[in-house]
């Protein structure tokens, strides 16, 4: 009987020092979206840290990357969101970011590893804070379905063809292989000003305000909407849904239904997983306009959200992934361009990639040098997805032949002006 | 039939265990405002998930800015309703300042139009049917109820495998020798199929009420027509559709609402493309509200107060219709 009462005793306060354990760890939640395997590799990479840190529980919450840009930004008003966030708006969810310095091992680290891209995690003004880290670099970009090119016999475009000179070459492969979309174009104004600082546009004034449509602007706007009038773009894309909606095409380029595929970094991992061996695919540079050759920089960024109840367990929790170990094991595994400097400069060993993959990620690596400051200065700009929306939005009317583009430019002007201001209200 | 005596107490003891406290309360308050007491649960719920939100809409509605809490948000009085009113013609949407808002009330009105029409018709001459002697008629009847089990989102990703350049009818348009239709990028085909994809899915619900309408016609009338001679059609025009009216109006006024109200499957099925060729109202509302870069609350707000002024006059029609048909 005594040992029975021992035992129990013993449960109890083993099961007492258990609970009280529990009830020390702090749970994180992890607010997370992937485009290929890069979830998985952030479950792998957090697991390891819970073993290091076994105080901390962080719950990766996995959602579609609509939710990160509509859900998410009305739970961090309402201050009910996670402690971190996986995000690609980086200006405009800014004001929901906390400041990591007060509690990060090195913050002179993490300025010199991410300085250039923490200013598009910023407030305007705000000059110093940092808000996370960047779990990837993208730059926009061609795909091309080489396959198609020989299966035609028609030679691929050089270096430093231009978007003309890809357009009427994919016109003529698709012409002769059945291919039904020649030149896909994601329908995302990420996207589309890779074509349109090419040709010449400024995006801003003198004073760094927005001045949207301007000749270069107007001459891209003219080429999307001649390549749709002449069947270089099918309007599956920009003219099949409305409003900003995105439309992407790597599931047609994945069928081999594309011959030139005009998207990003990001779609390496998918394309590397999911092609195989059904076709030869290559990633190009960005094709020339007569300005320059540049694409669009862009990314996602880890942050911490501001409302969180524990600060110095987000702040552990980011300085871990960010360290240059662990942020380069996620950009080897996951094939991102590295949004880390220290990384970039020694270079990502890419192991898990295929040939095809190493090669693509090679070219989107080279574009970075090549970034026209407009770009950069698009992308850092806080209010650059209200320029984006407006101009897809806009743009797909005049596609479908609901506006001519002269009304076009005028309601791009309009929406951008409007939206400002309603942001501006106090 | 009696329950088992231990059975009896236990359903009777909430009975019994309240019946002490109400009496108190009775006693207490008086046996005239009992009523009240009775009501006021379901008042408190009304209050907290109907009546609070749409006060917290109109408050949104006078107000502007991005916050999201109603203390943050600065007084524009009736700025955003002017806002969306501002217009050279309200039947030209371009002429606009929000052209896609009238778009969207144009688009809705002529969805609803197409989809009563249709709707009423089909529901009208698929209950005829069913109300005859046929063969099976058990069995089609729950065919023609099935799809009204589906949630919308799944029959509008049904019908989208179906319309879709690979789908199942470009490839029987091709196995026929025919080329794809790309019905999607056609504003006036993705119109049709927007108001099909509607009428099929709820055409069940409809043929229902009508249904029970046919059976509650006598059939002594059908009879003595029947002895009369009376050609068919003369007996459905003045026996079957005089009687069935009220169920009609019913019907009618029911799917104008259903249609103004349009979101999920048209949002699933063409995203309001082409362009904004069935861009509808409410998703209108939705994408101003969320999707944009600045959610934009307050000008969201305001159409739903417009939208909501046009859903009520539909509501008050329908209660006055089946008020009708109750006399």
């Amino acid at each position: 009987m005594k040992a029975i009462a021992r035992t129990l005793v013993l449960g109890l306060a083993l099961g007492l020092g258990v609970a009280q354990a529990a009830s020390a760890q702090t749970t994180l939640r992890m607010t997370w979206y992937s485009d290929g395997n890069e979830g998985e590799v952030m479950a792998d990479l957090l697991k390891r840290f819970e073993s290091k840190n076994p105080d901390i529980k962080v719950v990766l919450d996995e959602v579609p990357f609509k939710a990160i840009n509509e859900t998410l930004p009305v739970q961090l008003a309402s201050g009910q969101g996670p402690d971190m966030a996986r995000v690609a708006d980086l200006g405009g969810l800014a004001r929901y970011m906390m400041d990591l310095r007060p509690y990060l091992k090195n913050a002179a680290t993490w300025e010199a590893n991410y300085g250039p891209f923490l200013k598009w995690m910023r407030v305007p003004g705000d000059t110093a804070s940092i808000p996370g880290y960047m779990t990837q670099l993208t730059v926009t970009g061609p795909f091309v379905n080489k396959s198609l090119f020989e299966q035609a016999g028609i030679a691929m475009p050089g270096a430093n063809a231009t978007w003309q000179d890809w357009a009427t070459a994919a016109k003529s492969v698709a012409a002769k292989t059945g291919a039904p979309f020649p030149l896909a174009i994601d329908r995302s104004g990420h996207r589309f000003f890779s074509l349109a600082i090419a040709q010449g546009a400024k995006v801003f004034d003198a004073a760094g305000e927005p001045a949207v449509v301007d000749d270069g602007f107007k001459r891209a706007a003219q080429l999307v909407v001649d390549w749709h009038k002449s069947g270089v773009m099918s309007k599956e894309l920009w003219g099949s849904v409305s409003g900003a909606a995105y439309r992407g095409a790597n599931e047609e380029f994945k069928n081999a239904q594309v011959v030139m595929y005009v998207s990003g970094s990001w779609q390496i991992g998918q394309f590397d997983k999911t092609v195989g061996d059904a076709f030869d695919w290559v990633a190009v540079p960005s094709p020339c306009g007569p300005a320059n050759c540049t694409g669009m920089p862009g990314g996602a960024a880890l942050v911490g959200i501001k409302a969180t109840k524990h600060p110095a367990e987000v702040a552990r929790v980011l300085d871990y992934l960010a360290s240059e170990e662990i942020a380069g094991e996620l950009y080897a595994r996951a094939l991102f361009v590295p949004g880390n400097l220290a990384l970039a400069a020694k270079g990502i060993d890419y192991k898990a990639a295929s040939a095809p993959a190493k090669a693509a990620l090679k070219v989107f690596g080279a574009a970075v040098a090549k970034l026209d400051p407009v770009a950069n200065q698009l992308q850092g700009y806080t209010n650059n997805r209200i320029i984006f929306n407006a101009v897809i939005s806009r743009l797909g009317q005049t596609i479908t032949g609901e506006t001519t583009l002269d009304e076009a430019y005028g309601r791009i002007t309009q929406d951008v002006a409007q939206q400002i201001a309603e942001r501006n209200k106090k | 039939m009696t329950l088992p005596a231990p059975l009896g107490a236990l359903t009777t003891l909430p009975l019994r265990l309240l019946d002490a406290p109400m009496r108190a309360l009775q006693r207490a308050i008086g046996e005239r405002r009992m009523p009240y007491v009775f009501l006021a649960p379901n008042a408190a719920f009304f209050g907290l998930f109907v009546f609070l939100p749409i006060a917290i809409n109109l408050w949104f509605s006078v107000t502007g800015g991005p916050a999201l809490f109603p203390s943050e948000r600065p007084y524009v009085g009736a700025g955003q309703y002017a806002y969306l009113f501002e217009c050279g013609s309200y039947i030209d949407p371009n002429s606009c300042r929000e052209d896609h808002f009238w778009r969207g009330v144009a688009n809705t009105a002529k969805f609803t139009a197409f989809q009563v029409v249709a709707m009423v018709g089909l529901s009208l001459v698929t209950a005829v049917v069913l109300n005859m002697k046929i063969r099976a008629r058990g069995f089609f009847r729950a065919v023609y109820f099935f799809p009204v089990l589906l949630s919308p989102v799944v029959v509008a990703l049904i019908w989208k495998w179906i319309l879709q350049r690979d789908g199942l009818l470009n490839a029987a348009i091709t196995a026929m020798g025919g080329d794809k239709i790309l019905f999607f990028i056609d504003p006036n085909w993705a119109m049709f199929w927007a108001v099909l994809v509607s009428v099929w899915a709820h055409m069940g619900f409809y043929t229902l009420i009508l249904l029970a309408g046919l059976q509650a016609i006598p059939a002594d009338l059908y009879e003595a027509a029947e002895m009369d001679a009376t050609p068919r059609f003369r007996v459905f025009r003045l026996i079957t559709l005089p009687l069935l009216w009220p169920n009609m109006v019913v019907v009618i006024v029911l799917a104008l609402i259903r249609g103004v109200q349009i979101f999920d499957e048209v949002y699933v099925l063409t995203g309001g493309g082409p362009g904004s060729a069935t861009l509808m109202v409410v998703q209108y509302i939705y994408e101003t509200a969320f999707s944009n870069q600045v959610q934009n609350f307050g000008l969201a707000a305001a159409a739903s107060c417009v939208l909501g002024v046009v859903l009520f006059c539909l509501t008050l029609a329908q209660l006055a219709a089946s008020r009708r048909k109750g006399a």
